[in-house]
């Protein structure tokens, strides 16, 4: 296991190079080059645009540039940003919290209900209870899930007028829980949804395969109640294969974060990456980009080392 | 894998199929899609859909961008307006058709696009195998790693946010699905004999990648294309309602949905339509690709 692990480990250090360095290309291709912003502002002469280039080390040849800015990078410094001249680290862990907490909550809801759902449509195959989740998990997927988000809000905010329609808390009520909640209700659920449509999906064919295994006859034959039998024997074993799907997911969650944050204006680091995007503040997308993936690449690895370490049956060769 | 069939796999054959008379490939294709209802609903439904997208404009006396401001924001469907008209007067439901003919052949080309892309890069791979296996499947890791949609967003606002560029922006960034699978499909046939005798027949690559592996591996392409158009529809339309995609005046049910989000509380529905025509068609081809799946290899099923 140690030197699968280190194996792993050492090669994921490519990856992670390779999209460093795609991620930075991809800032190459900016109109007007990365200070065009500067530009905009009639204080600014032809001569301290210079200035400003010389000192950001923006005269010399791209590749140098990325160099520079890797270095920077693995000590987590992703430099300052264009407008408001502080730490993007900072920004963005001002803005993680907000995240973290969304995400926490859409992904533990929608697992649980996603896995409940999964589990029974499973024992209970072709039944009209897994027929409905079937559809259901269909209708799920090809919801568009900023439809979802608005009507949410249409239906919720602005006509029921039962939850908040946007926004962290009301001003003043950041330290009450209940206030954050009943904000946190929408965008959760928006989030939650797609997630949902595929955990069931997963949990459902994961145990149709685990229900067949002969252990599960075994303990059938021992004599175990049904519950322990589903539970502790299948469930156990059916949801190992779930554990890379929720990795795998993360890319599908973060877009799901920009989105939801962008309707619901949930003050998180999908946010800051849309409003950084409108006003081309470089060092603060090419940091969420380089973390994301990044979060992307080490999610994975995780997914495979859990998925190793649980299921013994895997030769790590 | 062995060709000999072992006992109990030919005693699981459903007797039907030596019962049923020989008969073209595709016909029995048709004839198990159509068993499978769901996907006859989707497919009735996409056809209503590409019809209403295509010809419906044609019939209809407004344009897409005909301002007619003293007609703005009428809140009941009529004669005249039969979804009514948005802020500036334009007539709702022009735009929603005009929209879904943007959104059908972004989808289309994107999916197209995707496939090619996909179907290169997993077919070198699964067919040279050793290094050039190992390249391919590390740049698709690449891509699979950064999120897309900021990817997408990010390219859009530096590219320029033209049709063609939205389409090769989206294709380049959705091949990733069909290259791993060509690549498993071309690994497995590699070592078939079939394969081995035309390389004894001293056959080149490049036939042999063409018009040997390629045909067994077009069904599941096939059905990850039409998946294909779904998800370059969903991603289409998510780009446009952040305003990085398909730009007004130009509609298209993700900026529709946006300008509609602006008048949410004097005109809700607004909001609706242009979100459930998203809804319907990617629902409906997800529904066709899945009978597809079952009708084109029913051993892939579930």
């Amino acid at each position: 296991m140690g030197a699968y692990v280190i194996r792993r480990l050492l090669g994921a250090i490519p990856l992670l190079l390779v999209i460093t360095a795609m991620v930075f290309s991809l800032m190459q291709l900016a109109p007007g080059g990365p200070l065009a912003v500067y530009g905009e502002n009639p204080h600014l002469t032809a001569a301290d645009l210079e200035a400003i280039k010389v000192a950001m080390g923006l005269d010399k040849p791209p590749a140098i540039q990325y160099l520079y800015w890797l270095k920077e990078v693995v000590q987590l410094n992703f430099g300052h940003s264009l407008f408001t001249g502080r730490a993007v680290m900072e920004m963005i862990g001002e803005r993680l919290p907000a995240t973290l907490l969304l995400m926490t909550v859409a992904m533990g809801f929608s697992l649980l209900v996603g896995i409940v759902l999964g589990v029974i449509s499973a024992i209970k195959q072709y039944s009209k209870f897994d027929f409905t989740v079937t559809t259901l998990a269909f209708v799920g997927y090809s919801l568009p899930p900023f439809w979802f988000g608005i009507v949410l809000m249409i239906v919720f905010a602005s006509t029921l007028q039962w939850l908040p329609a946007g926004g962290l808390a009301d001003y003043g009520q950041e330290g009450n829980p209940l206030n954050v909640l009943s904000h946190l209700v929408l965008p959760a659920a928006m989030l939650s949804i797609l997630q949902i449509a595929s955990w069931s999906r997963y949990t459902r064919s994961s145990m149709l395969e685990v229900v067949r295994q002969e252990y599960i006859r075994t303990a059938r034959a021992k004599g175990l109640d049904e519950w322990s039998v589903i539970v502790k024997h299948g469930l156990r074993n059916g949801l190992i294969p779930v554990v890379t799907v929720v990795a795998l997911s993360l890319p599908s969650l973060f877009a799901g974060a920009i989105m939801t944050e962008t309707i619901f204006t949930w003050p998180g680091v999908g946010r800051l990456f849309f409003d950084a995007l409108t006003k081309s503040d470089y060092p603060v997308l090419m940091a969420i980009l380089t973390i994301s993936a990044s979060l992307v690449v080490i999610g994975n690895l995780l997914a495979d080392m859990i998925y190793a370490l649980l299921d013994p049956r895997i030769r790590l060769s | 894998m062995s060709t000999q069939l072992s006992p109990s796999a030919a005693a699981e054959r459903p007797k039907s199929e030596f019962a049923e008379p020989a008969q073209p490939y595709w016909k029995l294709v048709m004839r198990r899609f159509v068993k499978h209802r769901m996907a006859v609903a989707g497919a009735i439904t996409l056809i209503l859909l590409i019809l209403m997208s295509f010809v419906g404009p044609l019939l209809s006396p407004y344009t897409f961008d005909g301002i007619d401001l003293p007609n703005s924001n009428q809140q009941w469907p009529s004669v005249a307006h039969w979804l009514g008209t948005d802020e500036l007067g334009r007539d709702i439901f022009t735009r929603l058709m005009h929209a879904g003919r943007i959104s059908l052949s972004v989808g289309l080309s994107v999916a197209f696009l995707g496939v090619v892309i996909g179907t290169i890069v997993g077919g070198l791979a699964g067919y040279f195998g050793k290094w050039v296996d190992m390249a391919g499947m590390r740049v698709t890791d690449v891509f699979l790693s950064i999120p897309i949609l900021m990817l997408l967003m990010v390219m859009m606002k530096f590219l320029g946010k033209d049709l063609a560029v939205i389409v090769l922006i989206l294709g380049a960034t959705s091949w990733m699905g069909v290259a791993r699978l060509v690549r498993g499909e071309f690994l497995s046939l590699r070592n078939q004999e079939f394969i081995e005798a035309s390389h004894a027949q001293g056959a080149s690559s490049v036939w042999i990648m063409i018009r040997h592996m390629l045909p067994n591996a077009l069904a599941p392409i096939f059905v990850a294309a039409t998946l294909g158009v779904a998800d370059a529809i969903m991603l289409e339309s998510a780009l446009s309602f952040l305003g990085f995609g398909i730009q007004p005046p130009t509609p298209s049910w993700g900026n529709m949905l946006t300008d509609a989000q602006q008048y949410m509380i004097s005109t809700p529905w607004l909001a609706f339509y242009p979100g459930l025509l998203i809804f319907l068609t990617v629902a409906s081809i997800n529904f066709v690709g899945d009978g597809l799946r079952d009708a084109l290899d029913p051993k892939l099923k579930r």
